[in-house]
């Protein structure tokens, strides 16, 4: 009971925070952009009469570039609005107000995190169904597995949340924004060294962009999740940022999603034994 | 230590070390149940350490404690335990009806309960007409008096208040102490840090001074005026050895003219001093004993060099 009171007061307060509105006004203009890009596009291959087979590539490609923005919207979406929930609160000595309340500590911090997962997964949905329904609607283009892409991009910003709450029971909110966004910058750089691996052939740069993953496996779920949504053509295409030259296997997203619940579990132990 | 049910919260040698710093060395005390209970020290002395460990919020690193016969800290317990931090805060976007909506709930009080308490815990805090205002809206002394209700929503059994009166003004200070007054009524025991030693002073009924992490002394305000009377007088022909001989009644004897103070044991001993002064041939025009003030108490004890 406890848990699900401060998962719905979590969720609220979540909903409120300014991020949230700046996140959702910048997914909206995304849309508005992505809508009358592929307007322009679908305009423009009339003056080149371009073959339906290669218009319906470039829109899918066109459609695959949509959902990795909207990766990246949610992933920074989740971090930012979730980096002040427990250092924050720690600091101002909100906290006090709760952890007195006959709660143990795992309720408050799991109640917190399903609060925020709910609000990711809404903003997730929203933001893969717009895309998804303007790239259909304007184009007639969809993507191979939209569900299966949906909850691994889900899976991507859980793990990003957790880590967040991990470090948000050691450090600062500053702080804490800063080491969790710096490892999601590895894993950026790791993912695109190890698609840069498929030109060059460097198995260097494979060992490099594993170990990144290993680090921090965010980037190697949303690879998992664009092979899951790209068609085999679009794949196969060498030039492509999304070409299936080196794809995550379900074994690094099973190492992703094992990732997760050591993180909720480090964060919860750290939490119930610290000082408030 | 043994626990025994006469007592809210029983302290043995309780100690909290954050690396080299010693931040309550050792503390020991003993809160009646159904007392008002003055937890006193000067800034630094270790008060918030210690309440938050009773609270189970900073782990002790030595030393027992048991809050309501159970160890503090027990999630069960805490359904009894009321807590007003100091500087309350909370989520700004809440309405003050929806505050203590949720606070009570939290407390594990049933919805269908709290749909008659929330408005008269408002009312309690002379809150009603802002009860759909936003925190975001509200004053420094409107927050802490919402605070104030959200420790009581769940009628505990023991209330913690870190400087209750804390951005109150003198209304808002007397509302504050008839609360506390009527929730001893109610059979609640009352665990107050203040600074206002005025306020303490009318609330308490015990009080215990916290010096350098350590209970150096403790009082029975209602026993105080027999043993801590402080006697003005005002005579002529006053020698040091009539002041020294005092000793025998007091302590704390000064000689500044014609003015003499002192410190009695207990009104017992008044007569025999006054008749020490009259028999050594002083002329006394003025013999006027005056209960010792909490904050001259705190002077005394904790050393005039430091400050609240």
């Amino acid at each position: 009971m406890g848990c699900w009171i401060m998962a719905t007061v979590t969720f609220r307060e979540a909903a409120k925070k300014k991020i949230l509105l700046t996140a959702a006004s910048a997914g909206l203009a995304f849309l508005a952009i992505f809508a009358i890009g592929l307007h322009y596009q679908i305009e423009d291959f009339g003056l080149h009469s371009t073959p339906p087979f290669i218009r319906y590539q470039i829109l899918s490609a066109m459609l695959m570039v949509g959902l990795y923005t909207v990766d990246l919207l949610s992933v920074v979406m989740t971090i930012l609005t979730s980096v002040d929930t427990l250092a924050g609160e720690i600091a101002s000595g909100t906290i006090h107000a709760i952890a007195t309340k006959p709660l143990a500590r795992w309720q408050i911090l799991i109640g917190k995190w399903i609060g925020f997962a709910g609000m990711v997964a809404a903003y997730v949905t929203i933001m893969f169904g717009g895309t998804i329904a303007v790239g259909y609607w304007l184009g007639g283009v969809l993507p191979l597995n939209p569900i299966r892409g949906a909850l691994l991009v889900l899976l991507e910003c859980l793990l990003a949340l957790t880590v967040t709450f991990m470090f948000g029971t050691w450090f600062s909110t500053l702080t804490n924004g800063v080491i969790v966004l710096s490892l999601h910058g590895l894993a950026f750089m790791g993912g695109w060294l190890e698609q840069m691996s498929g030109f060059t052939e460097s198995a260097r740069l494979v060992t490099l962009g594993i170990v990144s993953s290993l680090i921090m496996p965010s980037e190697a779920i949303w690879r998992r999740a664009a092979f899951e949504m790209e068609t085999p053509l679009a794949g196969s295409l060498q030039f492509s940022p999304f070409a299936d030259v080196s794809i995550p296997s379900w074994t690094m997203i099973a190492y992703g999603g094992i990732y997760l619940l050591v993180a909720l579990t480090i964060a919860i132990g750290h939490f119930h034994q610290r000082d408030l | 230590m043994d626990r025994s049910h006469n007592f809210a919260i029983q302290t043995q040698g309780l100690r909290k070390v954050y690396g080299t710093k010693v931040a309550v060395r050792s503390l020991s005390l003993t809160v009646p149940r159904g007392s008002i209970f003055g937890f006193l020290g000067p800034n630094g002395a270790g008060k918030t350490t210690s309440i938050k460990m009773l609270l189970g919020l900073v782990k002790p690193t030595g030393g027992q404690a048991y809050v309501l016969g159970a160890p503090s800290g027990d999630v069960r317990v805490r359904r009894m335990i009321g807590f007003l931090p100091e500087d309350f805060q909370f989520y700004k976007w809440l309405t003050a009806a929806e505050l203590l909506e949720l606070h009570g709930r939290l407390s594990g009080v049933p919805k269908s309960v709290l749909r008659d308490r929330v408005p008269k815990f408002l009312d309690l805090v002379a809150l009603t007409p802002h009860r759909d205002k936003r925190l975001r809206d509200f004053s420094k002394g409107m927050l802490q008096r919402i605070g104030l209700a959200q420790a009581l929503i769940h009628e505990p059994e023991l209330i913690f208040l870190d400087e209750p009166t804390s951005g109150l003004d003198p209304m808002g200070r007397r509302l504050v102490r008839d609360i506390i007054r009527n929730q001893r009524a109610r059979g609640a025991t009352i665990f107050l840090n203040s600074h206002l030693l005025s306020e303490v002073e009318i609330t308490c009924d015990n009080v215990a001074f916290l010096k350098d992490g350590e209970v150096i002394a403790s009082r029975d305000l209602k026993a105080l005026p027999e043993d801590e009377i402080r006697v003005m007088v005002r005579a002529a022909g006053l020698t040091p050895e009539m002041v020294s001989g005092l000793a025998r009644w007091g302590a704390h004897a000064s000689l500044e003219g014609e003015q003499l103070t002192f410190t009695a044991r207990s009104t017992d001993v008044l007569p025999d001093a006054l008749r020490h002064l009259i028999a050594a041939g002083a002329d006394v025009y003025e013999f006027r004993p005056e209960r010792i003030s909490l904050e001259d108490l705190f002077v005394r004890i904790m050393g005039e060099d430091r400050g609240l």
